[in-house]
């Protein structure tokens, strides 16, 4: 049979852009189905009316986008961003060392590796869990605080700011550390021995030739981490109680208890606007950098 | 007295007018040629001037433009014939053996996919093993990760001419091997030629290599051929500056026809240098001409004692090179250009050179040894 | 090479390293612990046994299983497809469809859980393990492609030239050349999808209906109803299947050194 095989081949060898389709579609459409068109109709909703039991109705509206121009919702946002960006400076900070030792470590690199990229992986819900494991009131820092008697009352450290701020560093740190290690380690060392030669002295040699060639990480880590800190809702929810609501929870709530939908869907395309405005400001800056490899 | 007439056999390939384009850029453009049956047949040329292109165009992997031209294999015009469907092996670069397969699996592959029934392939691999030195008992079950370059490189080869192919491709096959194994390949190679009587077309970039194997060379530029020809055609008979100056060496000069002289032609040149060429069909009076003349073809005299019927030029030794086997001197002439001049070495501790740094001296040469160019 | 390293940054790191995974590793000690207090009353599994007794978290753990294991297959497929048709062809919209593919990686989780949630209740289908299955292939295929595609590139393409130039046509030079290549790398890639899906909680949560509880949606509960040692227990197996998992996907990606030839 010079049948089928050879023949939708020979078809198919015709047409390389029904070659790519061929394979692209099934994928292709999945995304579009189950990713693009879902976002699409959140967009549509959020102009639309709110329905009487939860939902939508007919017609055409934009009360939902301007009632962030009140101070309570503008509060939410403001908070989220604050936050995201306290976050994401925290991680850096204590992020850059980390990934530079990591970098220069020889025989340990690979175990440390592993162990950065681990918590990385593990679910964000069990992380956060064992933040709250730690931290509650009867939890085991203060029951070790109770026992060595430095204190006598449990300390409240759940649902405080400072419970949400432990709870997405300690989330979002190996999202710093790992670009970071990834650009660090291209760095070339013969570079450093030549400033050396010149007289850099160490400081100097950082701050010149080390950082500045390790900004895509840096600045790919930072991406990494002030994204889902900003549509994080898990840890405000769990850790903060009901104090501390992101644009994330805010979100949620919408969709469950406060049942309206078009609000809800507007916030969320908020959120979605404010992480594709950091994404663009990271390509140009991606793109404008000499220092890239293409 | 002529040759009887005869049909001269049917080419194994012939490329017909050929162009390949990528976009905007001809790989390839407008090359027509033949290889006969048996040959060992290179394509020369450095890199980007299409000898990759014709290469992969012969096995298929580029088709070419339709614009007309036809690439016939064994008569066939095969132009859109995938390379599965053509009857022609070939050997890459860096071997491209297939790493989750043994070495013997590798071999065996191309005979599974032409349903070769199992008990006949188990000997035809052994067979192909011993024809290029590969020990079956020792190699057949290893990884190609476990072998040298020069071993993958048999496995190759060895994978290739299993299928008992008419035509043979070789992609630079020997440019990883180090220097005294890649002398022993080839002319192994060059006696698998002979022996099987496979065609084999060769692919490189290294002049000596394919001076040293073919049979007949196509040296390439810039997506075209330069020259055909047997190796003794191709350096001895250079056409184009490009080829002069691309096999081995070549000293040039160039003038205007002046004067025929009965038998040849005077040449004068702007810069001084006059010298006599030999007939030629296409100079007439007053035509420019360039001609190539290789530093063996030239002697080193007294700028006083050159012989009468010799071209010649003055100027001084500007640097004498030891380069073992032979001596090249270069000499800056009155005008301002160098030329190289090779004499053989009769050994310097017994017979030194009459000639250092500084010397006056003039460079001579035979009006038969210029070499006329062709403008590319 | 542990040149001149300051020992105050090593110090440094070690403190960070101790806190990122302090809070885990007191997690796991305490679901072996004996009592339900935060005191070491003795070594117990008593813990792991209730689990066993309880329906809702082995159906929990059914379901992530199969919600994983189907999402995982499929996500990996299309992945692979769509990685090689980058790799292998030039296509119109290239670098259009190249960056739109970066996109579910960056959206944030609820917003995609959020838009799923719209679709099913637009189009009227009820939720359940198969609306979360469809979430979870969606936001992996990009994932996958990302992990195969850096493996295709690294392949050398003279292979399949090779197997073509021996008589093989493009299906057979895919199937015995092209996917034994690429194995490790799609297998390191369906592995990381796996632990993916396992470990979803946020798109989950929004598409997911009554009776379609998987174990981080199950864990979720449970620490808003009252914390007790039995979260640690499910905490601890889910990270060892995590870290199974993970360490498994380590290690394929790794065998390309090997494979090279």
């Amino acid at each position: 049979m010079a049948g089928v095989r050879e023949r939708s081949l020979a078809w198919l060898h015709r047409r390389p852009q029904a070659q790519a389709w061929s394979l692209l579609g099934p994928g292709t459409f999945w995304l579009v189905m189950f990713f693009a068109i879902p976002i699409i109709i959140m967009l549509v909703y959020s102009f639309m009316v709110r329905g009487i039991y939860g939902g939508v109705e007919p017609g055409f509206t934009i009360e939902h986008y301007k009632r962030f121009f009140d101070p309570l919702y503008l509060r939410i946002l403001f908070r989220t961003f604050w936050i995201s960006v306290v976050c994401t400076a925290i991680c850096l900070l204590a992020g850059y060392p980390v990934a530079y030792v990591i970098a220069r470590a020889g025989r340990w690199k690979n175990l440390l590796l592993f162990l950065v990229v681990l918590p990385f992986w593990t679910s964000f819900l069990v992380r956060t869990y064992a933040m709250i494991f730690m931290l509650r009131d009867s939890g085991l820092i203060n029951a070790w605080l109770l026992k060595l008697g430095l204190i006598q009352n449990p300390i409240t450290m759940l649902y405080t700011p400072g419970a949400v701020m432990a709870g997405l560093v300690y989330g979002f740190l190996p999202f710093m550390i790992l670009p970071i290690y990834a650009s660090l380690e291209k760095l070339d060392l013969s570079l450093l021995e030549a400033a050396e030669v010149l007289g850099a002295k160490p400081a100097a040699r950082f701050w010149k030739v080390t950082l500045p060639l390790s900004m895509p990480g840096v600045v790919a880590g930072c991406l990494l981490v002030l994204i889902p800190c900003l549509g994080s809702f898990l840890t405000p929810d769990l850790l903060g109680g009901a104090k501390q609501v992101m644009i994330g929870n805010l979100v949620q709530n919408q969709f469950s208890s406060a049942r309206n939908w078009p609000f809800g869907s507007a916030a969320s395309f908020i959120l979605m606007a404010a992480v594709l405005v950091a994404v663009l400001i990271y390509l140009r800056i991606k793109d404008r950098s000499p220092l890239e490899e293409k | 007295m002529t040759a009887p007439e005869r049909t001269a056999p049917e080419p194994v390939v012939r490329f017909s007018r050929v162009t390949k384009s990528f976009g905007d850029i001809k790989a390839v453009n407008d090359i027509s040629f033949d290889i006969r049956k048996g040959e060992f047949f290179s394509i020369l040329g450095p890199s980007g001037c299409g000898k990759t292109t014709t290469l992969r165009l012969l096995a298929g992997f580029e088709e070419p433009d339709s614009d007309g031209g036809q690439v016939r294999l064994l008569g066939e015009v095969v132009n859109n014939k995938r390379p599965y469907e053509r009857n022609i092996s070939m050997v890459f670069q860096n071997y491209a053996l297939f790493p989750h397969l043994t070495v013997e699996k590798n071999i065996a592959f191309g005979l599974e996919r032409r349903k070769t029934p199992r008990q006949e392939i188990g000997p035809r691999v052994r067979k192909a093993m011993e024809m290029v030195r590969l020990d079956p008992a020792i190699f057949a079950k290893r990884q190609p990760a476990q072998l040298s370059g020069g071993q993958r490189q048999r496995v190759a080869l060895a994978r290739a001419l299993v299928l008992q192919p008419p035509i043979l491709l070789l992609d630079e096959p020997l440019g990883a091997i180090d220097l005294k194994l890649r002398k022993e390949m080839q002319i192994e190679l060059k006696a698998l030629n002979k022996q099987l009587g496979i065609t084999f077309i060769y692919v490189t970039h290294d002049q000596e290599e394919a001076l040293t194997m073919s049979d007949r060379i196509a040296v390439m530029s810039n997506a075209r051929i330069a020259q055909l020809g047997s190796p003794a055609e191709i350096y001895e008979n250079p056409r184009t500056a490009f080829v002069a100056k691309f096999i081995g060496e070549s000293n040039f000069f160039s003038g205007i026809a002046k004067r025929n002289t009965g038998n040849g032609w005077d040449v004068e040149s702007k810069t001084g240098t006059g010298f006599r060429i030999p007939a030629n069909p296409g100079v007439r009076e007053g035509s420019e001409v360039q001609i190539a003349v290789r530093p063996e073809w030239m002697d080193l005299v007294r700028p006083n004692e050159v012989p009468a019927n010799e071209n010649s030029a003055n100027g001084k030794v500007r640097e004498v090179f030891y380069l073992g086997e032979m001596m090249h001197i270069v000499v800056t002439l009155d005008e301002g250009t160098d030329v190289t001049v090779a004499m053989r070495n009769e050994g310097q501790l017994i017979k030194p050179l009459a000639w250092k740094s500084g010397d006056a001296a003039a460079v001579a040469w035979l009006p038969e040894d210029c070499q006329i160019l062709e403008s590319e | 090479m542990a040149q001149r390293l300051p020992k105050s940054l090593i110090g440094f790191t070690a403190v960070v390293y101790f806190l990122l995974h302090l809070p885990i590793l007191v997690l796991v000690i305490f679901s072996f612990n004996s009592s339900r207090y935060v005191v070491w009353t003795g070594l117990s599994l008593n813990w792991y046994r209730r689990l066993l007794e309880r329906p809702d978290i082995l159906a929990a753990l059914k379901a992530s299983l199969i919600v994983g294991i189907c999402s995982t297959i499929v996500s990996t497929i299309l992945g692979t497809l769509i990685a090689l048709a980058l790799a292998r062809h030039r296509f119109k919209g290239r670098t259009v469809f190249e960056g739109l593919l970066y996109v579910p990686i960056v959206t944030p989780e609820i917003v995609v859980g959020i838009s799923l949630l719209i679709l099913f209740a637009a189009l009227k289908i009820p939720l359940g393990l198969s609306t979360i299955t469809i979430a979870h292939i969606a936001f992996n295929i990009s994932f996958v492609v990302v992990v195969v595609l850096a493996r295709i590139q690294g392949m050398d393409q003279n292979l399949e030239e090779a197997a073509m130039n021996l008589g093989a046509d493009e299906i057979t030079t895919f199937w015995k050349i092209t996917v034994p290549q690429l194995w490790p790398g799609i297998l390191a890639g369906g592995l990381l999808a796996f632990t993916m899906s396992f470990d979803d909680f946020v798109i989950t949560f929004f598409v997911s209906g009554v009776g379609s509880t998987t174990l981080p949606l199950l864990v979720y509960g449970m620490v808003r109803k009252s914390i007790e040692p039995s979260i640690n227990a499910i905490s601890t197996l889910i990270l060892i299947v995590t870290t199974i998992t993970i360490y498994l996907a380590d290690r394929f990606g790794r065998e390309r050194a090997r494979a090279d030839v």
